[in-house]
């Protein structure tokens, strides 16, 4: 007991704030939000809202277009995710050869969609894939690279239109996972490397060996990073679709928030969010489990 | 065959370098045209005179100047003030013993599961509740808190890399555990400290609703949502808009090619464990 609170006055200068913070604008909004879904919340005058059970879950589960977006965040999840990931590490593993030259202007370039705002980008991409021929793609695929007969009108169709939200999406991400290999790369000391060169072993031994077990918990840091964040994906379609053609483009996220703020529907936009939640506490149950418990000894 | 291999590394690397680089090379094009009152086809980007006057332009107008600094404010804060935390509680999981900490560590990688922006309506409230509407504080604040967990777990990760071995020294000089602190951990993980700055300030720079919604004065906004007029009040001019966007950008690319220099050799651990 003495030991335990003589830790607790060792730790507690450095972890308390953290843990502080976290408590009040993470875990108890956590807990708000489900509360929230369960009322057909008033946002004006909250004391006054009504308790309605499991109304606005059964409303969400009937509702269409909570399935069209559903549809639309797993698609964009199964896309986006694998793409970013792949390129990413393919360019990490490029950069990273110790033949080649202009790592860092490489690094720099490959980075920048990553530091660029995503409402930039987001227009960018917006007139770049604009309708009409002076749109950029338009004009490189039916002139340049005669690849199209005729510019296509890629936001005004469900499926051109969600091609081109993928298309933003893993252009943006592939620079983040880049880095976050090329930081863990770097941070493998030399001497491992020496090691294995006196054993004998040679750049693929070497990179199956050392490399690739020392990346794994970069790996699942990495791709949860990105299974999360393509469940949180929200600015690309809020501006470059705005959820059009006739709301066949809306994510979870996207209609949650339309809910939320243009319909001031806070009880069943929170449905809609915990639903979203509980679905990816499940996808990413197992990795949770094993999470931050791969620890690599040097 | 090596030399023929990394021809071709390289020359793949290159052509990456184009469908990265392209769209940003259309909107500088784009930004140093004018009379753009419908998007400019492919043709006059190429031909057209080329001037600088969008940017003065857009400089002044809107306000944009203020929106900047605003930006620059609250971005530098959250940056300085989130490093700092994110460093001290990534160092109690990563270097302390203390009964419930597993429990806090998975309480605490559990959030980072819940995807932010279904928070953002209860996060409201709880800065309401503490009369922070439209300040800074509050802004900041949000931003901090919703960021610890992540930071906290990335820089714990680089700190239990660091050999358990080097707090020996400080141990024999008598040092106390804040000493290692700044003379161990912080020195050894500057590479990490550097990757995590950027995407502190970055996140900020970039951060769009949780700016709407806690920011009602009009002075006090932040740059996204200047951007967000240029377009409503000019949409149709994209010289003037690209303009705007370029200039958002330079900050990021500035503190970026500031900051990559922390990344050249961060092999800082190699050597430091003799035997």
């Amino acid at each position: 007991m003495r030991r335990a609170i003589r830790q607790y006055v060792q730790v507690a200068p450095y972890l308390t704030l953290g843990v502080l913070l976290t408590a009040v604008f993470v875990l108890y909004p956590l807990v708000k939000g489900i509360y929230i879904s369960f009322f057909e919340y008033k946002v004006l005058a909250p004391e006054l809202s009504l308790f309605v059970g499991f109304d606005n879950y059964a409303r969400a589960l009937q509702d269409p277009k909570v399935l069209i977006a559903l549809r639309n965040t797993v698609l964009f999840a199964l896309v986006t995710v694998p793409g970013q990931w792949l390129l990413g590490v393919i360019v990490a593993m490029m950069v990273n050869l110790r033949t080649i030259r202009f790592k860092l202007f490489f690094r720099f370039v490959y980075y920048l969609p990553v530091i660029s705002s995503w409402i930039v980008v987001s227009y960018l991409f917006k007139y770049l894939f604009s309708d009409s021929a002076s749109g950029m793609v338009n004009y490189l695929l039916v002139e340049l690279i005669p690849v199209l007969p005729a510019p296509v009108n890629w936001l005004q169709q469900t499926w051109t239109a969600n091609l081109v939200v993928w298309v933003v999406s893993i252009w943006k991400g592939i620079g983040w996972v880049m880095i976050m290999y090329l930081a863990a790369l770097q941070s493998v000391p030399k001497s491992l490397y020496e090691a294995a060169s006196i054993d004998g072993a040679k750049g693929v031994r070497t990179f199956i060996h050392i490399t690739l077990p020392l990346m794994k918990p970069m790996t699942t840091y990495v791709l949860i990073n990105l299974i999360i964040g393509s469940f949180q994906a929200f600015i690309q379609v809020f501006l470059i679709t705005e959820g059009g053609p006739m709301d066949s483009t809306h994510l979870l996220s996207t209609y949650m928030f339309r809910h939320a703020f243009q319909f001031f529907d806070f009880g069943y936009a929170s449905a809609i969010s915990v639903m979203m939640g509980l679905m990816i506490f499940v996808l990413t149950y197992s990795q949770q489990r094993t999470f931050g418990k791969d620890r690599i000894e040097y | 065959m090596a030399k023929w291999s990394t021809g071709i590394v390289h020359a793949l690397l290159v052509l990456g370098i184009f469908v990265v680089i392209g769209p940003f090379i259309y909107m500088v094009m784009t930004s140093l045209t004018t009379d753009n009152f419908s998007l400019p086809s492919p043709t006059k980007l190429l031909h057209a005179d080329k001037t600088l006057v969008n940017y003065s332009d857009a400089w002044s107008k809107n306000n944009f100047s203020r929106y900047f600094l605003n930006s620059m404010f609250v971005s530098s804060v959250t940056m300085v003030l989130s490093l700092s935390l994110a460093a001290s509680t990534a160092y109690a999981f990563a270097r302390f013993q203390f009964p419930g900490k597993e429990f806090l560590f998975k309480l605490f990688l559990f959030t980072m599961f819940v995807p932010a922006i279904l928070n953002i309506i209860p996060q409201f409230t709880v800065i309401q509740a503490v009369n922070l509407v439209d300040t800074y504080p509050g802004l900041i604040l949000l931003y901090i808190g919703s960021g610890v967990v992540g930071s906290t777990f990335f820089l714990r990760g680089f700190f239990e890399r660091i050999p358990i071995e080097l707090e020996e020294s400080i141990v024999i000089d008598g040092g106390s555990r804040w000493t290692m602190f700044y003379t161990i951990y912080i020195p050894l993980s500057l590479p990490a400290i550097g990757t995590l700055g950027i995407f502190a300030f970055s996140g900020t720079w970039d951060e769009f609703i949780v700016a709407l919604t806690i920011i009602k004065t009009e002075i006090n906004r932040t740059l996204p949502i200047a951007l967000q007029l240029f377009r409503g009040q000019y949409a149709t001019y994209y010289g003037l808009f690209f303009a705007a966007s370029i200039i958002a950008l330079l900050p990021i690319l500035i503190i970026f090619t500031v900051f990559q220099r922390q990344f050249v050799n961060p092999n800082v651990t190699e050597g430091g464990v003799k035997g």
